[in-house]
């Protein structure tokens, strides 16, 4: 496949939990808006929820990906020569706040340290989507890139001006600008004297080419590192303001069940604040112990509805699909050539069944929120990858407009595609009504993993056609539920039907680093291990044999290198691969186990990963993001799967439910192409995608079993 | 309630708390020193880490009225001054972190663990450091910072900062 065919697939598919229902319809109390707002404002506030429940729906929908073309939207000097950067996208972990800054850094010519970004704060940053998708690097670099070359631009020109000479003759240098021929210079701050830049970007503006970077292209450490190893950064829920208190909220005893009664008055008397508003049932005190009290003062009954368990789990989504309603917004179909006749005349067909459970972000930092209101102003701090996207929430949930709720995202305990919602902020706001008072809310672990939503489960068929000399005649792939991300295969096959099958499902599920594109690969690679051994092939040559694509071929054929593909094995040595593009990034994945038939214990020993994501920004962050994706994709590869019965979440504590430690960590080794010619692309997603069909692939190549769901070994292998 | 002294960071507090409040809550709540972290609450993750004694104990599964006679540091005592804790300065010189989180509780952890053993074996340092969790998958970089740590450090430095 060609760059320009791996271009066209879609970017962002299947993001159940953006299009889910609120979590909650508040009937905000009458009494509470009329103390809230003051007397004099009865009038005004009894009508505005009508009114503005339209215009901040029309809101949310007017606001597209579209960037502002204002140098001053994103970047300005200060007189104190700082120079502030707006982004709307937030910083999780992924690095993002050190390789903006050098993107910046790099083209405006000003020494990193005085770069500072204002990131997901929505009232002083450009709107933003979303900080998920692997988007930031081949966007909001790109677009900071070129804010930051049109400021060096306006700059020169201000000097020449200044000079009363040509800008061709002057350079910009270390936040200077410089007239090598005059010997003089003047900092950026003193030609600026505070001033906005008010200028547009220009609509062509060549950048500094990837082979030229001086600041961009090299490992830069964490730009403010020293406040974390310090603990002086505060997350989402360190956040204080003076008079504030801690929320609690009542959970129901089942997924989607209704409150029949509740009793509050004990609670009440207890000195917490309570609020009962349809669902809602949730306590305020001053200090978290009292709230807790309160809560667990509250009598309450709830009504559910039986649900299946996860034992019944593959069957249920099977059978439950709501085929014609796609809820991702995607095409669920994808067909070329006639693949039933190229099935028919096929010399072997294999058909076989991949299974993926339902899996749990589990981010070290639970959500949380700090809710703070004046008068009928907002302001919320939380852990989300989303501001806008949570600003858009609470609007809706208190009937006011967006203009009116502001969303600062301080850098957060990690999201992996967990935190796009608002539940915390909504949750906090709602109780900080009632009080008068900021609240603070954060989820205990418990509530993180019931509450939270899930990386969707599934079942996935694959059936193909294969000649005797190893070439792919036919492919056909249906995915129930799990989603369509990388769902398309890259083997060069002229017969394919692919279809994703959308099902109700029985938990709530959403966003997972990587999306379904780790399932999809898990099946498409483990069925292409399976297709090799069906005619007697190498893999890496049978998958070459199939592949054209250059820029995956090349990160499989260095893997292999690093790996020593094709070296003899010792007893119980198992080798395996996995590979494939996704968000625009190539990856090949090579494992080796080791694996004790006696006791039934894997254990793996090496991956080596090769990936390629264009033109490198920092590599250390880079391989930071390779290493890390291989450490997390362990726990869903081999181990994780949440358990659950009549809507209750069985394994909601860390001692139930097992993620990767030291002890489970192989060595790692990652091999980084740059490719210099080619845009940089994201790299948060796509090295994921390889190791779960790796280490299945492992796990055959040394024992003969072949295993076909994830996770892998839950509990080992079973001894021989 | 009871009026209970603790000693944390050299410096002494006095909180009005049920004596079975944890550790980590008094912490955050009662003396706004939030570095360290809330992940589990039934010490399987190490984000709460802190030292008494020296000893690495997990403060959300401490009660507070088990420590009020021994010496506490948190992550926001262990550098002196401007100067970094070397377990510090080798977390930032490695970049042994993403998102952060878990860090202050890796950093207690490594420190005590340095303290006790100064130059210890990978294997070692996966054993003692099997109970920290980093959701991002930093772990074979907090073992090189770990390692760079015991290399840098003077035989005694380990110590000093923990007992400070």
């Amino acid at each position: 496949m060609n760059e320009r065919r791996q271009l066209q697939v879609p970017l962002e598919p299947e993001r159940y939990e953006l299009r889910a229902a609120s979590p909650y319809h508040f009937d905000l109390d009458r009494r509470e808006f009329f103390k809230f707002l003051g007397a004099g404002l009865v009038v005004v506030s009894v009508l505005k929820p009508v009114v503005v429940a339209q215009e901040s729906g029309g809101a949310r929908q007017r606001r597209g990906e579209s960037l502002p073309q204002e140098i001053n939207a994103w970047l300005h000097i200060g007189e104190n020569d700082k120079v502030t950067v707006y982004t709307g996208k937030v910083e999780v972990g992924q690095n993002i706040r050190t390789s903006l800054s050098q993107a910046v850094a790099e083209e405006l010519h000003v020494p990193i340290e005085k770069i500072e970004l204002v990131m997901g704060d929505t009232q002083l940053t450009p709107f933003d989507m979303g900080t998920f998708g692997s988007r930031t690097t081949p966007t909001m670099n790109l677009q900071l890139r070129k804010v930051a070359s049109a400021a060096r631009d306006v700059l020169i020109n201000l000097a020449a001006a200044q000079w009363k000479t040509d800008a061709q003759h002057l350079v910009a240098v270390d936040g200077k600008v410089t007239d090598p021929q005059g010997n003089r210079s003047v900092e950026y701050a003193a030609l600026m004297k505070g001033q906005q830049l008010t200028e547009t970007l220009p609509a062509e503006d060549p950048l500094i080419p990837a082979a030229d970077w001086t600041v961009a292209g090299k490992p830069v450490s964490k730009v403010d590192g020293r406040a974390f190893v310090t603990g002086q950064h505060r997350y989402p829920s360190d956040q204080k303001l003076p008079q504030m208190l801690y929320g609690k909220v009542l959970r129901s005893p089942a997924f989607g069940a209704t409150l029949v009664s509740v009793d509050t008055q004990k609670a009440e008397q207890m000195g917490a604040t309570v609020v009962h508003d349809g669902n809602f049932v949730g306590a305020a005190a001053p200090t978290s112990q009292l709230a807790e009290a309160a809560l667990a003062a509250i009598h309450a009954e709830w009504k559910a509805e039986p649900q299946i368990s996860n034992k019944e789990l593959f069957d249920y989504l099977r059978k439950n699909t709501t085929e014609g309603k796609d809820p991702t917004g995607d095409g669920d179909r994808y067909e070329t050539g006639s693949v039933d006749q190229a099935m028919n005349a096929a010399d072997h067909q294999l058909k076989q069944t991949y299974t993926v459970q339902y899996i749990a972000h589990t981010p070290l930092e639970p959500r949380a929120a700090l809710a703070s209101w004046d008068g009928d102003q907002l302001t919320v701090w939380t852990g989300t990858q989303r501001p806008f996207g949570v600003c858009g929430q609470l609007a809706e949930a208190f009937r006011i407009p967006e203009a009116q709720v502001r969303v600062l995202m301080p850098d957060m305990g990690s999201g992996y595609g967990g935190k796009h919602t608002g539940e915390t902020a909504i949750e906090a706001a709602r109780l900080a009504r009632a009080a008068k008072r900021p609240v603070k809310v954060v989820w205990t672990r418990e509530e993180e993993f019931t509450w939270a939503y899930f990386r969707p489960a599934g079942v996935i068929d694959v059936i193909s056609g294969i000649r005797k000399d190893g070439t792919i005649t036919a492919w056909e792939f249906h995915n129930y539920n799990s989603g369509s991300a990388g769902i398309k295969t890259y083997y060069e096959v002229p017969n394919q039907r692919i279809v994703f099958h959308a099902v109700k499902s029985p938990l709530r599920q959403g966003s997972y680093r990587a999306l379904a594109a780790t399932a999809n690969h898990f099946a498409r690679e483990s069925h292409m291990d399976e297709l090799a051994h069906a005619v007697n092939m190498d893999p890496l040559e049978f998958r070459l044999k199939n592949l054209k694509n250059d820029r995956l071929r090349a990160v499989f054929e260095a893997a292999a290198k690093q790996f020593g593909w094709g070296e003899t094995k010792t007893q119980g040595q198992g080798f395996g691969m996995g590979g494939g593009y996704e968000k625009l990034g190539n990856v090949a994945t090579f494992a080796e186990v080791k694996v004790d038939r006696k006791s039934g214990e894997v254990k793996i020993a090496r991956v080596v990963t090769a990936f390629e994501c264009g033109a490198i920004v920092n590599p250390d962050g880079l391989r930071n993001q390779v290493e890390g994706s291989n450490v997390q994709g362990l726990g869903g590869a081999l181990f994780e799967a949440i358990e659950f019965d009549n809507g209750k979440i069985l394994n909601d504590r860390l001692s139930q439910y097992r993620v990767p430690r030291f002890s489970d960590v192989p060595v790692i080794e990652t091999v980084l192409l740059d490719r210099k010619d080619i845009p940089s692309v994201g790299a948060g997603e796509c090295p994921l995608i390889g190791l779960a069909p790796a280490l299945g692939n492992a796990i055959f190549d040394a024992t003969g079993e072949r295993l076909r769901a994830l996770p892998l070994i839950p509990n080992g292998l079973k001894a021989a | 309630m009871s009026t209970i002294h603790l000693a944390i960071n050299g410096k002494p507090y006095t909180v009005d708390v049920d004596p079975r409040t944890s550790l980590l809550t008094v912490l955050r709540e009662h003396l706004d020193l939030t570095g360290s972290k809330y992940g589990c609450g039934e010490g399987q993750c190490g984000a709460c880490t802190v030292l008494i004694d020296g000893k690495a104990q997990r403060s959300c599964i401490t009660r507070v009225g088990s420590v009020s006679e021994k010496k506490i540091t948190t992550i926001e005592g262990l550098a002196n001054g401007d100067r970094l804790h070397p377990v510090q300065q080798a977390f930032l010189d490695v970049g042994a972190m993403q998102c952060a989180y878990c860090t202050s509780g890796m950093i207690m952890s490594a420190v005590a663990l340095l303290e006790k053993n100064p130059h210890p074996l990978p294997n070692e340092i996966v054993d003692f450091m099997d109970g920290n969790v980093c959701r991002c998958g930093t772990y074979l970089r907090i073992i090189s910072a770990i390692q760079k740590a015991a290399k840098a450090t003077p035989e005694t430095a380990a110590a000093k900062g923990a007992s400070r």
